[in-house]
Formats: C-alpha cells, sequence, structure tokens
C-alpha cells in the first residue's frame, strides 16, 4: 500500500494532541483521586461519629452531593463562583468538582467497609486498651482495606471518564483536544472513535487490575471463613 | 451578586419544559437500558463461547469509556450508517446502551444468586429453557434487583446533561440557553440544581424504603 507522507503527518498530529490530552486526564483523574481519598475518609469518619451534628453535616455533604449531577457542580463553581469573587482555575475546579462529586460515593464505601470490621475485633481493642488512633491504624483500617480497595478501583475508572466533562469548561484534555481536532480536521466519527479507544486503552488495564485483585480477595476471604 | 428572586420564578417554566426532555429521556433509556441488560446477562451465562465472548466484549468496552465520547460518535456515526434519527433518539440509544452494560452485570449477579438447585428442580420436572427462564429463574433473580435498578435509573437521570452536549433540549441545554440569552449565570444554573436535588433525593428515598420493606 502506497503511504502519502502528508497522511503520516497529519497521523502525527493527532497523535500529538490526543497525547497531550490524554496526559492532562490522568493529571485530573490522580490529582481528584487525591480529594476523594481524603474527603471519602473524612466523611466517613464523621458518619461513624458519635456525635449527631456532626453525622447530619456529613449526611447532608453525602446526600447533596449525590443528588446533584458531577457536570451541574462543575458548571456552579465555573460561572457561579466567581460571582461571590471566588474565582478557580479551571483545572481546580475540574479536580474540586470531580473530586467532591466522587468523595460522596467513596465515602460510602469506606464507611461500610469500616463497619465491616466485626465487633469482637473492636471489643479486643476496647479490652487490650489501644488509643484510637493505634486501633484504626493497626486493626480496623488493615482489616477494612481489602473491602474497600475492590470498589475504590472501580470508583477510579469511573472517575478517569468522567473527566471528560472537564472538557465542557475548557479544560484541555482529552476529549477537548479530540474536539479542537474536528474543527481542523473534520473527520468527526474517525476522531471520536480514536478518542473512544483512548479512554478505553486507559481504563481496561484498571478494570483488570481490579478484577484480578477482587478475585484474590474473595479466595481469601473464603480461605478465612470456611 | 445577588440572587433575582423574580427572574428565578420566571425562567422556571422554560427550566421546566427541560425537564420534561430530561425526564422522557431516562424513562425510554432506562427501559432500552433494562433489555440490553437482560439480553447481554442471558449472553454472558450462554453455553456458546462466540456469544458470551462478543458479551464480554460489549461489557468492557462500553464501561471502559466516557458516555460523552460515546455519544459524540453515535450521534456523527449514525448519520453515516445512513440511519439519521433525531438528537432525542441517539440520546436514547446512548443512555440505553452505555447503562445496559452496568445493568447486565447486575442481572448477572441476580441470576447467579438463584440457588443451583432451582435449576436441577426446572430440568426434573423438564421444563423447556424459556420457561425456565420465564417462570423460574427471572422472578426471583429480579425481586433482590429493584433496589439496584432504582441507583441505576437516579444515576442516568444525573447522566442526562451529557445530552446537552448532542443538542438535546433537556434540562441543562435549557439553563445554559437561558444563561446564555441573558447573561445571568446564578438563577439559572441554580433552579437547574434544585431541580435536579427535587428528584434524585425523593426518589433515591423511595428506592431505600423500598429496599428496607423488601428485606423485613
Amino acid at each position: 500500500m502506497f503511504i502519502d507522507p502528508s497522511a503520516v503527518e497529519t497521523a502525527r498530529f493527532i497523535a500529538g494532541q490526543l497525547a497531550h490530552g490524554a496526559l492532562v486526564t490522568l493529571q485530573i483523574t490522580f490529582f481528584a483521586q487525591i480529594v476523594v481519598v481524603v474527603m471519602s475518609f473524612v466523611i466517613a469518619l464523621m458518619r461513624l461519629s458519635p456525635w449527631r451534628a456532626v453525622r447530619w453535616v456529613a449526611t447532608v455533604y453525602v446526600e447533596i452531593l449525590r443528588g446533584i449531577s458531577a457536570l451541574v457542580l462543575l458548571f456552579y463553581l465555573f460561572f457561579i463562583l466567581p460571582l461571590f469573587g471566588i474565582s478557580l482555575s479551571p483545572m481546580t475546579t475540574g479536580v474540586l468538582g470531580l473530586g467532591l462529586t466522587f468523595s460522596a460515593y467513596g465515602s460510602e464505601i469506606v464507611r461500610s467497609a469500616l463497619s465491616n470490621v466485626s465487633q469482637g475485633q473492636r471489643d479486643a481493642l476496647r479490652a487490650l486498651d489501644f488509643d484510637s488512633v493505634t486501633a484504626f491504624r493497626r486493626i480496623v483500617l488493615p482489616q477494612a482495606l481489602p473491602f474497600m480497595l475492590p470498589p475504590m478501583g472501580n470508583q477510579l475508572v469511573e472517575l478517569l471518564k468522567t473527566t471528560s466533562l472537564v472538557s465542557l469548561i475548557t479544560l484541555t484534555d482529552l476529549t477537548f483536544a479530540g474536539g479542537q481536532l474536528i474543527t481542523t480536521l473534520g473527520q468527526q466519527t474517525l476522531i471520536w472513535s480514536i478518542v473512544l479507544v483512548c479512554y478505553f486503552v486507559m481504563a481496561w488495564p484498571l478494570s483488570w487490575l481490579v478484577k484480578r485483585y477482587e478475585l484474590r480477595v474473595t479466595a481469601w476471604r473464603q480461605g478465612n471463613t470456611v | 451578586m445577588n440572587f433575582d428572586y423574580a427572574f428565578a420564578w420566571s425562567i422556571v417554566p422554560e427550566l421546566f419544559q427541560g425537564l420534561l426532555v430530561t425526564v422522557q429521556v431516562v424513562v425510554l433509556g432506562f427501559l432500552l437500558a433494562v433489555v440490553m441488560g437482560l439480553v447481554l446477562a442471558i449472553a454472558q451465562l450462554s453455553a456458546m463461547t462466540v456469544i458470551r465472548r462478543a458479551s464480554s466484549g460489549y461489557l468492557s468496552f462500553f464501561r471502559n469509556t466516557p458516555l460523552m465520547v460515546q455519544l459524540y460518535v453515535l450521534f456523527f456515526a449514525l448519520p453515516l450508517a445512513g440511519i439519521t434519527l433525531p438528537a432525542l433518539s441517539t440520546g436514547v440509544i446512548g443512555l440505553g446502551l452505555y447503562y445496559g452494560a452496568y445493568i447486565a452485570e447486575a442481572f448477572r449477579g441476580a441470576i447467579e444468586g438463584v440457588p443451583k438447585g432451582q435449576w436441577e428442580a426446572a430440568r426434573a420436572l423438564d421444563f423447556d429453557s424459556s420457561t425456565t427462564w420465564q417462570r423460574i429463574v427471572l422472578p426471583q433473580a429480579l425481586k433482590p434487583m429493584l433496589p439496584v435498578l432504582g441507583n441505576y435509573l437516579i444515576g442516568m437521570f444525573k447522566e442526562t446533561p451529557l445530552l446537552a452536549v448532542i443538542t438535546i433540549p433537556e434540562l441543562f441545554q435549557a439553563a445554559k440557553q437561558i444563561a446564555g440569552m441573558t447573561y445571568r449565570y446564578n438563577e439559572p444554573y441554580t433552579v437547574m440544581a434544585l431541580m435536579f436535588l427535587a428528584i434524585s433525593v425523593p426518589t433515591s428515598l423511595l428506592f431505600k424504603y423500598i429496599e428496607r420493606r423488601s428485606h423485613v
């Protein structure tokens, strides 16, 4: 087959643009995931707190963030906050918006994993007079982690996919790069299909890892209980 | 920045029109997703390797790519294939195909949750396979699935703002249009967020209630 040098040039141009976009996508995913992990733990611990007011604040946080869609929250942060004199860069808006939305779901994962640690273990902690920080770090968390990681991993895949929303608030992520390529080259179906494949290439290995880990944990758990 | 209540009130009818479109797309998309999910789940349990592989491929592709980009592809690719549909139908198809992949997994879990003895009993009584599915397996699998389906329904409702990117005049698009025309962002987006909450919070409470009742 005859290869047209201009076609090679175009292909290289497309690859370069998309690679740059993919990098931004990974960056946003990474920073948003940090927000997710931190806030998930904070909110989960608040929901397990003995004080009713703290529990109530955390519940409202979760219900509101789960009730509004990520895109609505992003637009709210992007367009409304500046009216109150708070201007965030698109990157911060994207990271915060996605991080907060996903933390509402993440906190439920953390909470249910933490409450999965058996009552006997908790009683033992009290009997052995562990202080609460040591107890959490050495006993509760290591036992809760295997329950937490698979759903957290699945959520990370969702987060990676959902970062495509930030293209609508002017961030130059993978989806945005696709849109830009289409304004210069046309070829909507081709380019959107390539973008789709790019996302798949990034997300699929993650999903695969999660699945493998889940199988191992299940095997371990069954070995433990049977 | 002040919040103009009179203006906010005046745009409610227009946003409500958008909300109606949103609800319409969600309901139709959900029905399609349930059908797709059921078909894919049964395909996953098929005895034929080709069918199992094909459905696994479908599941992993649709679950590992963003809905927004899928919508773009559908929107531009369908006309190329000679299929011209109104944007609304494209949106319904997009939501249905995407959520079908998630609902399939839930269906499969629920079907596998039906005790093996039930299958064996059906075989012992010489039921043919469609009777086994319709009368024995599905009725038992569906009940515990209701809350899960409810969560997907709410999830879907919250994904609908994405449909604005393929020009469907749903709630988000309506709010964006008002904001673009009046240069007032506060009121349209706030009213939109409240409308989302007004639907999704009660629905989520309703499904929690159903879940609790079905446990008792």
